[in-house]
């Protein structure tokens, strides 16, 4: 995957698919080749636009991440309700013994 | 004419009206108009028939039901209510019913308000029309032919189309405000933080705010006021308690400081949209306000920064659907592949736009460049607004710088649909509140709305000079 130095304007090339699929396999999507091609093209418009961001001084400009200052929010140590159990496993796909229940994850040779 | 929530609540409360008769009248509405415009993906009639019927019983038992007693209330389809599927218009949600109520759903409860359905939405309430349903587009009352707007546009349909008095919606990046003005109605987007979004599926924390839709703006107050104040289940929650916004709605404006944002009157406006926003300022002007003009120069680079910072909150929110623990799975033999069959089977198009796009913002390598600059033109954004209202009370903007345009006009194009949002998102950067007034109709017979905003906790102003602008609409049309 390119490390780019500095933001640039992405052009629609073999380099851009090969990102938009590295980033469509850290999010757990599959794509058909038409696809990619599809949303690489639209990727590419929609970051052209936020480029208009890198033109800006931001010089000593701290970053927002929440509109209010709120920090350490606690409650009290006190048991309270919880949702009952059996009604989220009866949410799930699979369960068994009180459990969630998933396809094999250990032991997988590829 | 269908009656406003303050009419039903009083007559409820007073034994003159039954909350079953006012329940009729909502199911006959959304008998008639549902199977053209579809605003909702489920319609609760027996479970609303039981409710309607329980408030009666406790008014004829000498009780009072509450503020909301008998009042129907629709519901956007992303809020959770315990053992009714809640789809959030997503395939990925298929047959999951949540464990537990939103808060703003018992607080509805509470108050005497009867819950008639859930409204379509844009899946994940990511979109600007309500096209992105996986259950087909949501469509304009006052023009089928039309998007209602969205991403809450079922539940801005069903109160233009008078199914229901009042509805919720949820507003990131004008959710609310702009399908209310696409359909002539009364949306509330309150300050980050003042309404509860513990149920709420999450779409983009910093940014999602839970608020009213009604056909007045006492409706729209008087629904805010119920469902405002502190939640010690959602650690977002501010600990201010809830406004007291009606009795202090015919307060007028004499005196108020508006300004007009000059960056959204400017090009991308259309001129019929401008016309009455400038009407608005007029009519504030004469109500006694001082109307100037401000320039917030950084709101140019708001689309850009949202378009990364929520895509960027949405790509982790949306990681938990993975076919474990609620929802669709597609089976496969092992789990990693489990997760991609249900993701990629699961999300329509958009969302899957918005979470590449967002996994991109924060990927190694592009995290500075795009989600840390992102994060910075937020606080340019909220600081431009504050020294902005250290000048002013009030401002007035557009809320969408078009009428509702035609279905499936800009589906292909998800950049041209962002733009719809170019007047609402600084508002929730800010985490200001805001809200959309209908004021009249442009070239093409079609509602427009006229925005005003004001600075955190302003409810009480900003309700204030809606209430004027609603008087003065009523005045001009009568």
């Amino acid at each position: 995957m390119p490390e780019p130095q500095e933001v640039h304007p992405y052009s629609v090339d073999e380099e851009w698919e090969r990102t938009v699929a590295h980033v469509a396999n850290l999010a757990r999507l599959k794509l058909s080749q038409e696809e990619l091609t599809h949303y690489a093209g639209q990727l590419a418009d929609i970051l052209d636009h936020a480029q208009a961001m890198a033109g800006l001084d931001l010089t000593g400009v701290e970053p927002t991440t929440h509109p209010y200052p709120l920090r350490n929010v606690m409650r009290e140590d006190v048991v309270g309700a919880l949702s009952d159990r059996d009604e989220v496993l009866a949410a799930a796909p699979a369960t068994e013994a009180g459990m969630f229940r998933v396809p094999p994850v250990i032991g997988l040779t590829t | 004419m269908t009656a406003t929530a303050v009419e039903t609540a009083a007559l409820v409360r007073a034994g003159e009206r039954s909350a079953v008769d006012a329940l009729e009248q909502s199911l006959a509405v959304i008998a008639a108009r549902e199977p053209e415009l579809h605003a909702f993906n489920l319609v609760l009639a027996d479970e609303a028939r039981a409710a309607a019927a329980a408030i009666d019983t406790r008014v004829a038992a000498g009780e009072d039901p509450g503020v909301l007693a008998g009042v129907p209330i629709a519901l956007k389809d992303n809020m959770c209510t315990r053992g009714i599927p809640t789809t959030c218009s997503s395939r990925i949600l298929d047959g999951w019913r949540p464990p537990y109520d939103a808060t703003v759903v018992r607080l509805l409860a509470d108050a005497g308000a009867v819950m008639v359905g859930k409204t379509n939405l844009d899946e994940f309430a990511m979109g600007s029309s309500t096209e992105n349903s996986a259950f087909g587009p949501t469509r304009n009352p006052h023009d089928p032919a039309r998007v209602p707007g969205g991403s809450s546009g079922g539940s801005a349909a069903a109160v233009a189309s008078g199914m229901v008095p009042v509805s919720l919606g949820s507003d990131t990046g004008g959710s609310i405000r702009q399908p209310a003005a696409l359909c002539g109605v009364v949306g509330v987007k309150p300050t980050y933080g003042l309404v509860s979004r513990y149920g709420l599926v999450a779409f983009a924390s910093s940014l999602d705010q839970i608020g009213p839709f009604a056909a007045t703006v006492a409706d729209a107050a008087l629904v805010l006021e119920a469902i405002s104040g502190h939640d010690p289940a959602d650690s977002t929650s501010i600990p201010e308690a809830a406004p007291d916004l009606l009795s202090r709605l015919d307060d007028g404006v004499s005196g108020l400081r508006v300004a007009v944002i000059s960056e959204l009157m400017a090009e991308g406006i259309a001129p019929d949209v401008a016309a009455r926003v400038r009407a608005a300022a007029d009519a504030l002007a004469a109500a006694g306000a001082t109307v100037e003009e401000v320039s917030i120069p950084a709101i140019a680079h708001g689309i850009g920064a949202y378009y990364i910072l929520a895509p960027a909150e949405a790509s982790s929110n949306l990681s938990r659907y993975d076919g474990v623990r609620f929802g669709l799975r597609v089976d496969a033999p092992t789990t990693p592949e489990m997760y991609d069959l249900t993701r990629t089977a699961g999300f329509g198009d958009e969302v899957k736009r918005r979470i590449m796009l967002g996994t991109f913002a924060l990927s190694a390598g592009y995290y500075d460049a795009y989600y840390g600059t992102a994060q910075r033109v937020r606080t340019l954004i909220r600081g431009e607004f504050d020294a902005a209202y250290e000048r002013f009370d009030l401002l007035l903007s557009p809320t969408s710088p078009t009428t509702a345009f035609p279905i499936g006009e800009k589906t292909d194009d998800p950049m041209t649909m962002y733009l719809n949002d170019v007047c609402t998102i600084p508002t929730n950067l800010a985490g200001h509140p805001a809200i959309s007034v209908p004021y009249g109709v442009g070239d093409d017979g079609m509602p427009i709305g006229v925005q005003v905003l004001a600075p955190s906790l302003g409810e009480v102003t900003m309700f204030r000079a809606a209430a004027v602008l609603e008087a003065t609409l009523l005045e001009a049309t009568s």
